[in-house]
C-alpha cells in the first residue's frame, strides 16, 4: 500500500461486510467497463468489415498525376511553433486509445471515490466516534487520483513512445526537423490536457464524495481547511507526473521501459525506500512522489514531519519532470531520430 | 537538387555509409542502387537530417535539411513502408503532417484521391496492407507538392498493378522538373524507371552514370550470328576488329562489332544470315559485376579517395 492510497484510507472505516455504497461503486464501475468493452469490439469489427471492402478500391492503379500541385506559391516566413502546436494536438486526439484511456480513467476514479466515501457513511453509525474524528473527508473523496495518475502517466509515455514504436517521429521529423521545437508543442499539448483533466477529475471526486458523505457523516467543502488546496493540488500533481512520464519517454523511447519506470518509481520504490533502515527511510522518503502526493491530499491531522509541505512538495516534483526533461532533450538532438 | 560531399557515417565501428559523393539532378529519376546492407537507406535518413553525419555534409537545394524553412514544401520522403501509428487514420495521419507545414486542409483529401485512399481514409491505418501502407506513405511523401522527393524501395509489397503504378508516378513527378531519388537493390527495377544511377557497394560510390551509358558499356553485350557459311564469316569479322566465340549450337557470338556492321560484314560477303540479333547480358548482370568489383576494391583499398582518418 503506498502513501497516497493510504493518505486516502486515513479517515476510512474499516469494518465487516460490504455496505450498499461498495456494491452501488462496484456496480457503476463493472456496468463503465462493460460498456467501453463492448463499444471498442463494435468499432474493431466495423474496421474489420469496412477493410474488406475497401481493399481492392485501394489497390486499384491511381489516377492520372494532375492533381500533384499544390497550385499555392509556398508563404513566406517559416512553419512556426504554432503550427507545431495544432499538430501535437492532431496527434494526441487522433490516437483512439487516448480518448478511451480518459474516459476509463474518469469511470474508475470516480467509481473508486464513490465507493470509497459510500462505504465510510454507511458504517459510520456502527463506527467508534473516537475514528470519527481523524476522518479526512476530502482526502477520502481523491481517491480516484490514485488511478488517474497511472492513466495520465502512460499517456505521457504513450504520447512519446507511440511515435518511436510506429516510426512516425521519423514523419515528424523530416516535417518539422527542429526537435527541440517539437519536443516544446508536444509537452506544452500534452500538459495543459493533462492539467485540465486531472483538475477535471479531481472536483468531480471531490464534489461526488462529499454528496455521498450525507449526515451524519461528516463532508467537506471547498471552504473547509485545506479542502481547495487538496483538490487543485492533486490534479496538479497528477499532471506533473504526466509530464514527468512523458520525459521518461523521450529519455528511453520504448514504451515498455518508459512505462515500467513510471510505476517504479510510483510503487516500488516506497518499497525499496521502506526497507532501508528507519531514520534514512523516512529522510528519503519524503523526495518520493507517492508521500509527496499524499500530503497533497491530506487535510486533518498533525503535519507529517518527514514530508514536504504541499506545494514545495509539487515543486520538487515539477524539478523532477524538468529534470528528466531536460535530459530527454538533450538526448533527442544528440541521438539519430 | 541533392548534393553530398565526402558523406559518412559510422554507426559504433560499422562503417555504413564511406565518403560518398554525387549528385541528383531535377528533371530526372535517379535510382540509388546498392545491394542489402550498402547503405541506402541510412544515405536517405542523413540527407533528411533524420541520422547525423559522422563526416561530410549533404544539402538539399543548396542547404542543410534543419535550415529548410517548409520542410514539406521543399523535401518529400518515403523512407519506410509504416512510417505511421497504427491507431491513426490515414486522414489523421496526413491532417498532422500537413499542420506542421501551414498546408490547406483539403490537400489531405486530394492527396487521399491520388493514392486511392480515400474509401479508407477514415479507418485505423494499423489495419492497412503492406501495398496500403506504402500508399500512405507516398501520400505522405507528396503532401507539401515537394521539389525534391526521397523514395526508399517503394515498390516492396506492392502488386504488379501497384509497381506500374509508382513507376508511372516517379516518371511522371521528374517529367514534372522534380529531383528524384530512389532506392532499389533490383538493377532489373530501375532500369524501367531511372534515367540515372548512382551505384553504391559498401558504402562506398562505385560509380553515378546513366542506365544507357551501363548498358552500352557492359562487358557482356555481344551480337548472335547463325550462318551456314560462319566458316568464311569468322576470318572476315576477326578482320574488321571481332573477338569471336564459337558457341555449341554452332552460332557465333561477336564483340567488338554492333548488329549493323556484322550485316554489313556479311553482304559483302554474300553469306546468308540466319539469325543477327543484340544479346545483352541483364543489367542485373552488369550490376552484380560493379558491386562484385567494390568488395575486392574494398579489400585492397590503400588510397581510397577518404583514408580513414586518425580518430
Ligand atoms: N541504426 C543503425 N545502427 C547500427 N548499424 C546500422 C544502423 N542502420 C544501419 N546500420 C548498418 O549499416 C549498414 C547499411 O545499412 P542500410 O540500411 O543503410 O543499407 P541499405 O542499403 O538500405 O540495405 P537494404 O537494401 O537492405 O535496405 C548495414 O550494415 C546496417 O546493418
Ligand atoms: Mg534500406
Amino acid at each position: 500500500m503506498t502513501g497516497l492510497l493510504a493518505a486516502a484510507h486515513a479517515g476510512l472505516v474499516r469494518h465487516a461486510g460490504p455496505g450498499h455504497g461498495l456494491r452501488l461503486g462496484l456496480l457503476v464501475v463493472v456496468v463503465v467497463i462493460v460498456v467501453v468493452v463492448v463499444l471498442i469490439q463494435r468499432q474493431r469489427r466495423r474496421d474489420r468489415t469496412t477493410m474488406e471492402v475497401a481493399s481492392p478500391t485501394a489497390s486499384g492503379a491511381g489516377p492520372a498525376l494532375a492533381t500533384v500541385g499544390l497550385g499555392e506559391p509556398i508563404p513566406p516566413g517559416r512553419y512556426h511553433f504554432t503550427d507545431l502546436v495544432r499538430a501535437e494536438w492532431t496527434k494526441l486526439r487522433t490516437v483512439r486509445s487516448t480518448t478511451w484511456t480518459l474516459l476509463v480513467t474518469v469511470a474508475l476514479g470516480l467509481g473508486i471515490s464513490a465507493i470509497a466515501t459510500a462505504e465510510t457513511r454507511s458504517h459510520w453509525a456502527s463506527t467508534p466516534s473516537f475514528q470519527h474524528v481523524g476522518f479526512d473527508p476530502t482526502a477520502t473523496s481523491l481517491i480516484g487520483i490514485f488511478v488517474a495518475q497511472f492513466a495520465v502517466g502512460a499517456l505521457g509515455v504513450l504520447a512519446m513512445s507511440g511515435e518511436y514504436s510506429s516510426g512516425t517521429i521519423r514523419a515528424t521529423f523530416s516535417a518539422a526537423p527542429s526537435r527541440l521545437r517539437v519536443l516544446a508543442a508536444k509537452l506544452l499539448v500534452f500538459g495543459l490536457l493533462a492539467v485540465v483533466f486531472a483538475e477535471v477529475v479531481a472536483f468531480a471526486s471531490f464534489f461526488l464524495g462529499q454528496a455521498l458523505l450525507t449526515s451524519p457523516a461528516t463532508h467537506a467543502t471547498l471552504s473547509s481547511p485545506g479542502a481547495l488546496r487538496a483538490v487543485v493540488g492533486s490534479g496538479l500533481f497528477v499532471a506533473a507526473l504526466g509530464l514527468l512520464a512523458l520525459g521518461l519517454a523521450t529519455m528511453m523511447r520504448f514504451t515498455a521501459a518508459a512505462l515500467s519506470t513510471f510505476v517504479g518509481i510510483l510503487l516500488v520504490a516506497p518499497l525499496i525506500v521502506q526497507a532501508l533502515p528507519t531514520t534514512l527511510s523516512q529522510d528519503i522518503r519524503r523526495f518520493l512522489p507517492d508521500r509527496i502526493g499524499a500530503t497533497i491530499l491530506t487535510t486533518t491531522g498533525p503535519h507529517n514531519p518527514f514530508a514536504f509541505s504541499p506545494w514545495v512538495g509539487l515543486g520538487v516534483l515539477a524539478l523532477y519532470a524538468l529534470g528528466v526533461n531536460v535530459v530527454g532533450a538533450i538526448l533527442l538532438t544528440r541521438r539519430d531520430a | 537538387m541533392i548534393e553530398a560531399r565526402g558523406l559518412t557515417k559510422h554507426y559504433g565501428a560499422k562503417v555504413a555509409v564511406d565518403g560518398l559523393t554525387f549528385d541528383v539532378r531535377p528533371g530526372v529519376v535517379t535510382g540509388f542502387l546498392g545491394p542489402n546492407g550498402s547503405g541506402k537507406s541510412t544515405t536517405m535518413r542523413m540527407i533528411m537530417g533524420l541520422d547525423a553525419p559522422t563526416r561530410g555534409s549533404v544539402t538539399v537545394n543548396g542547404q542543410r535539411f534543419g535550415d529548410l524553412r517548409w520542410p514539406l514544401r521543399e523535401v518529400g520522403a518515403l523512407l519506410e513502408a509504416r512510417a505511421f501509428h497504427p491507431g491513426r487514420t490515414a486522414r489523421a495521419h496526413l491532417t498532422m503532417l500537413a499542420q506542421t507545414n501551414r498546408l490547406p486542409a483539403h490537400r489531405v483529401d486530394d492527396l487521399l484521391e491520388l493514392v486511392g485512399l480515400s474509401a479508407v481514409a477514415d479507418q485505423r491505418a494499423g489495419k492497412f496492407s503492406l501495398g496500403m501502407g506504402q500508399r500512405l506513405g507516398i501520400a505522405a511523401a507528396l503532401l507539401g507538392d515537394p521539389g525534391v522527393l526521397l523514395f526508399d524501395e517503394p515498390v516492396n509489397g506492392l502488386d504488379p498493378d501497384g509497381i506500374r503504378w509508382v513507376r508511372h508516378l516517379l516518371r511522371g513527378l521528374a517529367g514534372e522538373g522534380r529531383t528524384v531519388f530512389v532506392s532499389s537493390h533490383l538493377m532489373s527495377e530501375m532500369s524501367l524507371t531511372a534515367d540515372e544511377v548512382v551505384i553504391i557497394g559498401r558504402g562506398r560510390l562505385i560509380e553515378q552514370t546513366t542506365i544507357e551509358d551501363l548498358l552500352a558499356r557492359s562487358a557482356h553485350q555481344f551480337v548472335r550470328v547463325r550462318s551456314p557459311q560462319a566458316a568464311a564469316l569468322a576470318p572476315a569479322l576477326e578482320r574488321e576488329g571481332a573477338t569471336l566465340t564459337v558457341e555449341d549450337d554452332g552460332s557465333l557470338s561477336v564483340r567488338g562489332l554492333d548488329a549493323p556492321d556484322v550485316g554489313d560484314v556479311a553482304a559483302a560477303l554474300g553469306a546468308t544470315l540466319h539469325e543477327l540479333s543484340t544479346q545483352s547480358a541483364s543489367l542485373e548482370e552488369a550490376f552484380m559485376e560493379l558491386t562484385d568489383a567494390s568488395i575486392e576494391y574494398r579489400g585492397a583499398a590503400t588510397d581510397g579517395p577518404h583514408p580513414a582518418a586518425a580518430p
